[in-house]
């Protein structure tokens, strides 16, 4: 059960005299409920491609992406996505934008207000339901956005470097809050960043991706995400000999790649 | 040696004074802001008193030109003579037509065609967005008819739909529909493609996203295009009454203009502007009013 991608590969045809791209090759991951799956690595690897082809926004060249044994063949709200940046809608407020994707599904408005009503409360916007989002900070922003994808309340969670835009502090602090919310909903979720430090502390499971063509070169599992929510303080954790240790293993992998392209 | 090094300072001393000169350098140059503004936003700061002052001097110039008596009343009649003609037919009439009546029959020449105009243009351009066969098949006529002038394909509305009601409005529409759809047609690429990808993982159909994200998102596109529209349906009003009217502001214009009555011909004029600038105005108002977020996101 949950998701399973078996040997996926994703070539973009050649245009305009560039050659064809192999965006992904022979990617093979399984996202069990309940895992933190973060995906890492240097430009242009093939995180957002993967996740689109999770999202079903695209289909894989070769190989499948299976969802509780039933093929992905396009976009659905048990997948549904967090986007960096510009995907609320701004005509909407707060409690609307919240909602927007049971309304999509057909639930009734007092069913769907009250559903929103609570994740509103969830992550931490109570008080701002009635408030235009294009008014709300960066992070509040951010927090709408991870509000509603779980509305939805999806199987797998899909999020795009949701945290990528945020100040230092803001996003220390919605790390925390998104680990808190993983932890209470069950859900699985697909993350991608480029912090190192955010996907070592997050993660439970983390993909290291190379590319050209884009391909998962390392798999670590991580036991620090489940320190914090045992009550460890997360400052404490990030400064940890293991942490540093591991932190800097990986920061070594992606600048070789980095290396190699330049 | 000595002299060298005094002659140099003197130009170094100049240059820090005065790096550039002129009035453009001191129209260009960069001022910090007050408290409240951003600094370098394009085009910031209130205008009202300077519109106040612009309208102001040009009356005044006009006024003194003809108080000086350097122009014939019959080229450039003075703001007093206009208003005085404006009193007149506004009372008596223009040939035998109270004067609201001349408003009120090109109002509803520019408005039932705007109107019409609105509600082909806009779903047909928002169709031309959405699909590639609609794009296709639409594409070439709207672009081949679009630059000619309508006084050119006047005589064929004329031949073709009659001298009444009809080809007036027919042209007059003509005008408008083309900016109408061409700017629905752009609004569709407003919205964001991160907009668009959320609402179809949330389950939307392609339906839902068209009307939920594309149609909102293109709003503000498709008011600013009929802000536009509606200025072309003023513009082509005086050709569409140029043939067998004997109504509208248009026909009071083109008329007085053959009985060399300048100061009706100004007088029309200012009143076709005032109607247009008001209806702007109130689209500005609707704007504010609908899409509030213009521009935030």
């Amino acid at each position: 059960m949950g998701l399973n991608i078996k040997s996926a590969s994703v070539v973009f045809p050649a245009a305009e005299g560039r050659p064809p791209v192999e965006a992904l090759r022979g990617i093979d991951l399984a996202i069990a409920e309940g895992d933190f799956v973060v995906a890492l690595g240097a430009s242009g690897c093939g995180k957002s491609t993967l996740l689109n082809l999770i999202a079903g926004f695209l289909a894989p060249s070769s190989g499948e992406i299976l969802l509780d044994g039933r093929p992905v063949t396009g976009p659905g709200a048990d997948r549904s996505v967090v986007f960096q940046k510009h995907a609320l809608l701004p005509w909407l407020n707060v409690i609307e934008n919240v909602a927007f994707g049971l309304k999509m599904q057909g639930v009734a408005e007092a069913k769907r207000l009250a559903i929103a009503e609570d994740f509103v409360k969830l992550l931490g916007l109570d008080g701002f339901q009635k408030s235009p989002v294009y008014r709300l900070s960066g992070g509040m922003q951010q927090r709408v956005g991870i509000a509603r994808a779980l509305t939805c309340d999806p199987k797998v969670l899909l999020m795009d470097e949701p945290l990528g835009a945020l100040d230092a502090l803001t996003r220390e602090k919605a790390q925390e809050l998104i680990l808190r919310i993983w932890n209470d909903t069950g859900k699985s979720v697909f993350f991608i960043t480029h912090s190192v430090e955010e996907a070592l502390f997050m993660g439970t499971k983390l993909i290291v991706m190379s590319p050209r063509p884009g391909r998962i070169s390392h798999r670590f599992d991580l036991p620090f995400s489940r320190r914090v929510l045992a009550g460890e303080p997360a400052r404490q954790i990030k400064a940890s000999p293991e942490f540093i240790r591991l932190r800097e293993e990986v920061l070594g992998i992606i600048f070789a790649d980095e290396e190699e392209a330049a | 040696m000595i002299e060298t090094v005094k002659h140099s300072t003197s130009v170094a001393e100049k240059a820090r004074i005065n790096p550039r000169s002129g009035v453009f350098a001191w129209f260009a140059r960069g001022r910090p802001t007050k408290p409240g503004e951003t600094y370098g936003v394009p085009g910031q700061g209130d205008t009202m008193w300077l519109s106040v002052v612009s309208i102001l001097f040009l009356l005044f110039v006009w006024w003194a030109i003809t108080a000086l008596g350097l122009v014939k009343p019959l080229f450039v009649p003075s703001p007093q003579a206009i208003l005085a003609k404006f009193v007149d037919v506004w009372q008596n009439g223009f040939t035998n037509t109270s004067f609201l009546e001349h408003v009120a029959v090109s109002t509803a020449r520019v408005f039932g065609a705007f109107l019409l105009a609105c509600a082909v243009g806009i779903p047909l351009g928002l169709a031309m967005g959405m699909s590639p066969v609609m794009r296709g098949l639409f594409d070439p006529p709207i672009e081949f008819y679009r630059p000619i002038p309508p006084l050119a394909y006047l005589p064929l509305m004329i031949i073709w739909f009659g001298i009444g009601e009809t080809s007036k409005v027919l042209l007059i529409f003509l005008s408008v529909f083309a900016p109408v759809a061409l700017g629905a047609r752009a609004g569709v690429r407003s919205a964001a493609i991160e907009q668009i990808h959320a609402a179809y993982s949330f389950g939307a159909s392609r339906w839902q996203v068209m009307r939920h994200v594309i149609l909102p998102s293109a709003l503000p596109e498709i008011l600013t295009a009929m802000r536009v529209g509606v200025g072309f349906g003023w513009t082509t009003l005086v050709a569409a009454e140029m043939v067998a009217a004997t109504k509208g502001l248009g026909y009071m214009v083109l008329s007085a203009s053959q009985f060399l009555q300048t100061p009706t011909v100004i007088m029309g004029i200012i009143v076709i502007a005032a109607i247009a600038y008001a209806f702007d105005l109130l689209m500005r108002w609707i704007e504010a009013k609908v899409i509030p977020w213009k521009g935030k996101m």
